[in-house]
């Protein structure tokens, strides 16, 4: 990182000549990109930047680390290797959580034969990180798409949490309260997620069409609405509430309608995977190959532009929330049907919120949002071996998200901290604001 | 000074203006009519045998204010009939706007009277008005402090979402600091000052690095709340007692004006933290349409680019008043704390900044709309608690819907549009 920073000077007179010549080499036109703060420059800085900020957090509020400093003119080294330990302990036990751990290798290869170690789960075991990291993403990558596509449409879509609300309640009624044959049933529960995510979003999406209430304000609002209400469908035996039970929680779905698992029962990965996959890939073709989708990213750049090329403003946004709510529908009954099986409270979590981190990263793009959703998902299925292996909580993650989006979302800082020259044209530095009004 | 001089208010020209059709002509009276008929065969129908009885003093109260007691049912049908007559006279008279409100008012105050009938008739317990009231005053102090930061960003033209922030940090900085060095009022002041910290992120980034003020709003409330509940799991937890164990300001009864029978022990028995909101209400509404500086605020929230021309600096004042504005939550966010709880929990804010924000709307970008919006809210919550003790079948999770399903109405313009600051959220770029 140092390295571009310091050279970024002579390359800024580098870049002069540069210009004088009509066709730049690809190796020029890559380093250009790179010195000049191009988007993905950007992001892997802010990433690099969240690391490094949430490590000296991590590093400062640890009470051995503490100490230590507090005996630094005795043994200054001491306390700096104290402060490093702390900080590269809880990234390594984060990634062997969450993507590799070589302990799981060892074991598999002390096991008699392969085959007994297959059966016994242990090379699972070895994939066991990385399917938790993807059973996490799954729902952030939905979640984060339901935020992604209205952005493209110039909608703020914070209502991300309550829509996923709305899929959970739906897609777990159909799971436990009707029987129906095996792959109908799954099948059935997902469009119900959708169709119960859809609506909250189509409400939004007509209240803002028909009398221009801010839509950030409404889902905010809509959130709250739909936290209440699934308190109110828990507590009661008539509505939701699991029978004899005084818990807030419903009856477990049907065994068929689980998603399937991909890789063995071992393994939680499962089907919602390849439908967060598939969506990503639909949401990209919707808006880059067809009709809606031009229309949708014409409304977000310029709505009156739109407007004056014959375009109907708000049946777009009445569709783009629809589409939005679906997707945030589609993410509850996700992790209903995929690892959770039974509705409570503590459902919809943080996915909501975390969603809205994962657009920003992702630039609202659907391959920006599965690669955003990835790390997120690997932060968050890495957190609790990094707890129970360092003792630094599981909070951690969500600051480190917090601070990597902040950073992606200013731009300027990021060109300031690492003296990045400013963009000729285009770049993440160029984010529409809009008042309430407009 | 001319042109801000032209700049007119916002939101008082619209309640004058004539209904603009039949739905907007007919829906307050219709309104008010459904109340009316669900009050007389809802709960004057329902409504248990016997009578509702209404304490309107507190025990050990110097002057006593001897109980009320209401035949239930009666009572309901009183309400019922006096709710349609409104309904009639809203329907067939001209009304002017300060009426509208009024008739809105009398409203809402039969229906409250109506559902404590019937939910306290027949029962030995009587609802005490006064707790109710001070309880609602109280509880919606970090809603009106909020509203009141939110109201002052928006009319110097920054969309403040991160109050949520600003109370959590305040609340978790006046815990520790109080628990730290055993001061409440060094608690206090650091609380306002943390509230101030997160506002200095907002206008460096808003208003220096001119981001998306929504967007950064949200990160910035998703950064606080990691934040604390990390440092609160890392640090908090196992040192309870040096970290999170700050005392709390006691109640300060204002001597004589607190012995006023009802208005007393409601307006003038509570803690600082309530006397610091009617300063904050009194100074940033005496401010905001009396003094230079809310002349200029406004106008730099309606037409930036006109208060520069007459020499406002548009930028520094945009910095300055955010910043000031952030002490304001942040104090509110400390009431949490040191205010009432004592220990910090996470996320104990629970979403009252954004209620906040609603009431800052709800009350249409006015200092006191934004106080009666906050309480309105607020007292959501005290009849929610008071009809779980009384054990009516009301839903509590239904009720605590209300204030939220109440705001979206009003943002759809069901009621009257609200119109904020021309030039909230466009950042100012000097030409």
């Amino acid at each position: 990182m140092s390295d571009q920073a310091s050279s970024s000077g002579p390359a800024a007179a580098a870049k002069k000549e540069d210009e004088q010549e009509p066709h730049a080499s690809f190796g020029q036109s890559l380093r250009d990109s790179i010195l000049e703060g191009h988007t993905v420059t950007i992001i892997i800085l802010a990433i690099f930047t969240g690391f490094v900020v949430g490590g000296l957090l991590n590093a400062f509020t640890n009470t051995t680390v503490l100490h230590a400093w507090g005996n630094f003119f005795s043994a200054p080294g001491h306390a700096i290797a104290a402060a490093w330990d702390t900080a590269v302990g809880a990234y390594v036990a984060m990634f062997e959580g969450s993507i590799f751990n070589p302990h799981t290798v060892a074991a598999l290869f002390q096991q008699a034969s392969f085959a007994t170690a297959v059966h016994d789960g242990y090379l699972s075991a070895v994939f066991n990180p990385l399917s938790e990291t993807c059973v996490q993403a799954t729902p952030l990558i939905l979640a984060g798409l339901a935020v992604a596509l209205p952005y493209q449409a110039g909608l703020f879509n914070i209502g991300a949490e309550g829509q996923l609300i709305g899929g959970m309640i739906l897609a777990t009624y159909l799971g436990y309260g009707v029987s129906l044959p095996f792959f109908v049933h799954v099948v059935v529960c997902v469009i119900g997620g959708f169709v119960g995510g859809a609506a909250i979003g189509w409400l939004v999406g007509e209240l803002k069409a028909r009398t221009g209430a801010h839509e950030v304000v409404v889902t905010i609002m809509m959130n709250y609405i739909m936290i209440y209400f699934l308190a109110y469908l828990l507590s009661f035996g008539y509505l939701m509430q699991a029978p004899h039970t005084s818990n807030e929680i419903t009856s477990p779905i049907a065994g068929d309608a689980h998603l399937p698992l991909l890789f063995g029962s071992h393994l939680r990965i499962n089907a919602g995977f390849l439908i967060a996959l598939a969506c990503a890939a639909g949401i990209w073709w919707l808006l880059n190959r067809t009709t809606t989708g031009f229309e949708f990213r014409s409304i977000g750049k310029n709505p009156s532009a739109a407007r004056v090329a014959g375009m109907n403003v708000e049946r777009n946004w009445v569709l783009v929330m629809l589409i939005a709510g679906g997707l945030a529908g589609l993410s509850g009954g996700t992790v209903i049907q995929g690892t959770d099986f039974t509705l409570n409270f503590q459902s919809y979590g943080t996915y909501g919120i975390t969603a809205i981190t994962v657009a920003l990263l992702g630039l609202g793009r659907p391959l920006g949002v599965v690669l955003a959703g990835l790390l997120f998902g690997a932060l968050d299925a890495g957190a609790p071996l990094m707890q129970a292996a360092t003792g630094t909580p599981v909070s951690m993650v969500q600051v480190l998200q917090a601070v990597i989006v902040l950073f992606v979302a200013a731009p300027p800082l990021i060109r300031t901290m690492y003296r990045l020259r400013a963009t000729r044209a285009g770049g993440v530095g160029e984010v529409m604001s809009k008042g309430w009004n407009g | 000074m001319t042109i801000a001089d032209r700049v007119p208010p916002v939101d008082l020209d619209l309640a004058a203006r004539p209904p603009s059709s039949a739905f907007r002509r007919w829906l307050a009276p219709v309104t008010f009519a459904v109340f009316g008929l669900v009050e007389i065969f809802v709960l004057g129908l329902n409504a248990h045998h016997g009578d509702a009885t209404f304490a309107f003093s507190q025990p050990f109260a110097k002057v006593t204010v001897p109980n009320l007691s209401l035949p239930a049912a009666v009572t309901c049908y009183v309400c019922g009939a006096l709710t349609l007559l409104v309904a009639a006279v809203r329907a067939f008279l001209p009304l002017g706007p300060a009426l509208r409100r009024v008739a809105i008012a009398v409203v809402i105050f039969l229906f409250i009277v109506a559902l404590l009938c019937w939910a306290d008739a027949g029962l030995t317990t009587a609802v005490n008005v006064v707790n109710l009231l001070q309880g609602t005053l109280n509880d919606s102090i970090p809603i009106m402090l909020g509203a009141l930061t939110g109201v002052v960003c928006s009319r110097s033209g920054v969309i403040n979402i991160a109050i949520e922030g600003q109370l959590l940090l305040g609340a978790f900085t006046a815990a520790m600091v109080c628990s730290v060095t055993g001061s409440l009022w060094l608690g206090l002041v650091c609380g306002a000052l943390a509230g101030s910290l997160v506002a200095v992120l907002l206008a460096i980034f808003a208003i220096g690095y001119r981001v998306d003020q929504v967007i950064l709003g949200v990160v910035l409330n998703i950064l606080i709340l990691g934040l604390t509940t990390y440092l609160y799991d890392d640090l908090m937890v196992p040192y309870q007692n040096t970290l999170n164990s700050p005392n709390t300001f006691s109640v300060f009864k204002i001597p004589l004006l607190g012995d006023i029978p009802i208005l007393g022990p409601v307006f003038f028995d509570a803690t600082i933290f309530l006397y610091l909101t009617y300063i904050a209400l009194a100074g940033i509404q005496v401010g905001l349409f009396s003094t230079r500086w809310g002349l200029r605020t406004r106008a730099i929230g309606e037409h930036p680019i006109a208060a520069d021309t007459v020499g406002i600096p548009v930028i520094a004042m945009r910095y300055r008043n955010v910043i000031a504005a952030g002490l304001i939550a942040g104090i509110g966010g400390a009431y949490f704390t040191i205010g009432s709880v004592g220990a910090f929990g996470p996320n104990m804010t629970s979403g009252e900044g954004y209620i906040a924000l609603a009431a800052m709307i709800f009350g249409r970008y006015t200092p006191f709309g934004a106080i009666g919006a906050a309480l309105l809210f607020g007292f959501t919550t005290q009849l929610q608690s008071i009809m779980s003790t009384l054990n009516t079948p009301i839903q509590s999770n239904l009720l605590l819907m209300t204030p939220y399903i109440v705001t979206i109405i009003v943002l759809a313009g069901l009621v009257g549009k609200v119109r904020g600051p021309r030039a909230e959220g466009i950042p100012y770029v000097k030409a």
